[in-house]
């Protein structure tokens, strides 16, 4: 066999696999991606469970990407034939009623398992060293996950719609100082209009995906290098003796995760085709709003909770202070693993965990009140 | 005792049938899936009259040697009056790859400047690419429209 140049020069024959496999290998170096799915595992312990929560999460996600893919290719973003192209889609297109309705019912299913998936991580510490990143990561993409509904929410130019989103951009612009002007460019003018839906849809199809796919990226990358985290008790009986139990990622953990994926698929197609998502009327600027507004569930808790709040306190403005507090709070939810410094050493800290419950508290009974306050 | 190697060969069957019937839920999943996206991604059918009749123009404006493009149902025609007065409307569509056809008072002939084909006041082909003639719609004169109508 001839040899040109100074590479090395692989052997024929055992060793080496052939054909397009081989060709890849070399370029790309398969192998080693092959070697790590083989010899990734997964701790397997009593509460091992939670842990299929950031893959039906990114399951969701991917849901969302490819519907939402198929759903450009008849939208369009304009306040004149926005609603008209909706009812295009659901009407007229073959299986757009079915691709309209995945869409809206996994947005929903994805929100819910983001959240489960943060309270479950919280209340394990799995934030804890050296996974800070992942969950100041994970909780970004929460918040991300939320701007995705609030924009998407607005897309089909109904009434609804229109009212949550002038209610929801409204409370920006109580924010002191930079309300006025964040509002300004979230609604690109003063009031909702038909620049507030082509900003929307800008923001929902590129700069959103944009920077979820960057974090979205760390975030699962940083979860594989660096493995699932154990319970703080789990970790404490490793320490002492007891010998660490784990099983295959591949098959046995990412078939289980699977499972789950089939349920979630079958409870989409269900509520899809028995609770579809009504198209309503077509937004009215000038309309006055329906009675019943209200705006998606997971903005509930929050829209309710400065409802409550009465209109001047201490001499600040009750909104005014709802809204500094949600940022406060969203601020400490970020900072949880270098707020929490006794988990980073390896301990409990039952303060953490309390906040969690009332975290999950809270959410749960404003919710409830706020569908019942009407 | 039993044969070591048999359980070896009956957990072989099990894997196989495990296989078989993984391998036939996924490729449901796969068709089920792919089923309804390929037939969303085709558009559906938009009822297109097949004929119709649109007023070109006004005859006070076409005088001898001018030629319109206008509207003709969702595709552009074109009205074209030569020098001896007579009217010619034509599908605007070039046979060759569908660009918009142009009348040019100078040349007096239709003209597409896609792949510069070049048709006369008849519709057929003096030079270039097109594999037929401009398709001949039917003029009328009603009052003061101009009317095409194809058929």
């Amino acid at each position: 066999m001839a040899s040109h140049g100074a590479g090395p020069q692989r052997p024929e024959g055992e060793g080496t696999s052939s054909g397009l496999y081989g060709w890849l290998d070399e370029r790309l170096d398969l192998t080693a991606i092959r070697t790590f799915a083989a010899e990734k595992t997964v701790p397997v312990h009593k509460r091992e469970f939670w842990y299929c929560l950031g893959g039906i999460t990114l399951f969701l996600f991917a849901v969302q990407v490819a519907t939402g893919i198929l759903l450009i290719l008849y939208y369009r973003p304009s306040a004149e034939e926005a609603y008209e192209s909706v009812q295009f889609i659901v009407t007229q297109v073959e299986f757009g009623w079915l691709i309209r309705n995945v869409h809206g019912w996994s947005a929903n299913l994805l929100i819910g398992s983001a959240f489960l998936h943060m309270f479950s991580v919280w209340l394990l510490t799995s934030y804890r060293r050296p996974r800070e990143i992942t969950w100041v990561s994970g909780a970004i993409l929460l918040f991300l996950m939320m701007a995705f509904g609030f924009s998407g929410y607005l897309l089909p130019w109904n009434e609804l719609a229109l009212f949550a989103t002038k209610v929801g951009t409204g409370i920006v612009g109580a924010v002191p100082l930079i309300g006025p002007f964040a509002m300004r460019v979230l609604r690109g003018g003063d009031e909702v209009t038909g620049a507030t839906l082509s900003r929307f849809y800008g923001f929902h199809v590129a700069v959103l995906p944009a920077v979820t796919t960057l974090l979205l990226g760390l975030h699962v990358l940083l979860v594989q290098r660096q493995g699932m985290s154990v319970p703080i008790d789990v970790e404490q009986a490793e320490r002492a003796g007891s010998p660490p139990k784990s099983r295959p990622f591949f098959p046995d953990f990412f078939l289980r995760d699977l499972v789950l994926w089939y349920v979630a698929i079958a409870i989409i197609a269900a509520l899809a085709a028995f609770l579809p998502w009504e198209l309503g009327k077509k937004a009215d600027p000038f309309a006055p709003v329906p009675p019943g507004i209200r705006p998606e569930w997971y903005f509930v808790a929050m829209f309710h909770t400065l409802k409550l709040i009465p209109g001047h306190v201490l001499g600040i403005e009750g909104e005014v202070l709802g809204i500094l507090g949600f940022g406060v709070l969203a601020l400490i939810l970020i900072a949880i693993p270098f707020l929490d410094r006794r988990a980073s050493r390896g301990e409990r800290n039952p303060i953490f965990t309390a906040m969690a419950w009332l975290g999950i508290a809270y959410l749960v009974v404003f919710t409830i009140v706020g569908y019942l306050a009407e | 005792m039993a044969d070591p190697t048999e359980p070896d060969s009956h957990a072989g069957d099990r894997r196989r049938f495990l296989d078989a019937v993984l391998t036939f839920g996924f490729v449901s999943t796969a068709v089920a899936v792919a089923y309804p996206v390929a037939r969303y991604m085709v558009p559906p059918a938009s009822e297109e009259p097949s004929t119709v009749s649109a007023v070109a123009a006004k005859d006070a404006a076409m005088p001898p040697n001018s030629g319109v493009v206008f509207k003709f149902g969702n595709k552009p025609g074109i009205l074209v009056r030569d020098h001896a007065g007579d009217l010619h409307a034509f599908d605007a569509v070039c046979p060759h790859l569908g660009c918009t056809v142009q009348y040019r008072p100078e040349t007096s002939d239709i003209w597409c400047a896609c792949h510069n084909a070049v048709f006369d006041v008849g519709g057929n082909i003096v030079s270039g690419p097109p594999p037929r003639p401009l398709e001949r719609l039917t003029v009328n004169v009603s009052g003061e429209d101009l009317v095409v109508s194809r058929g």
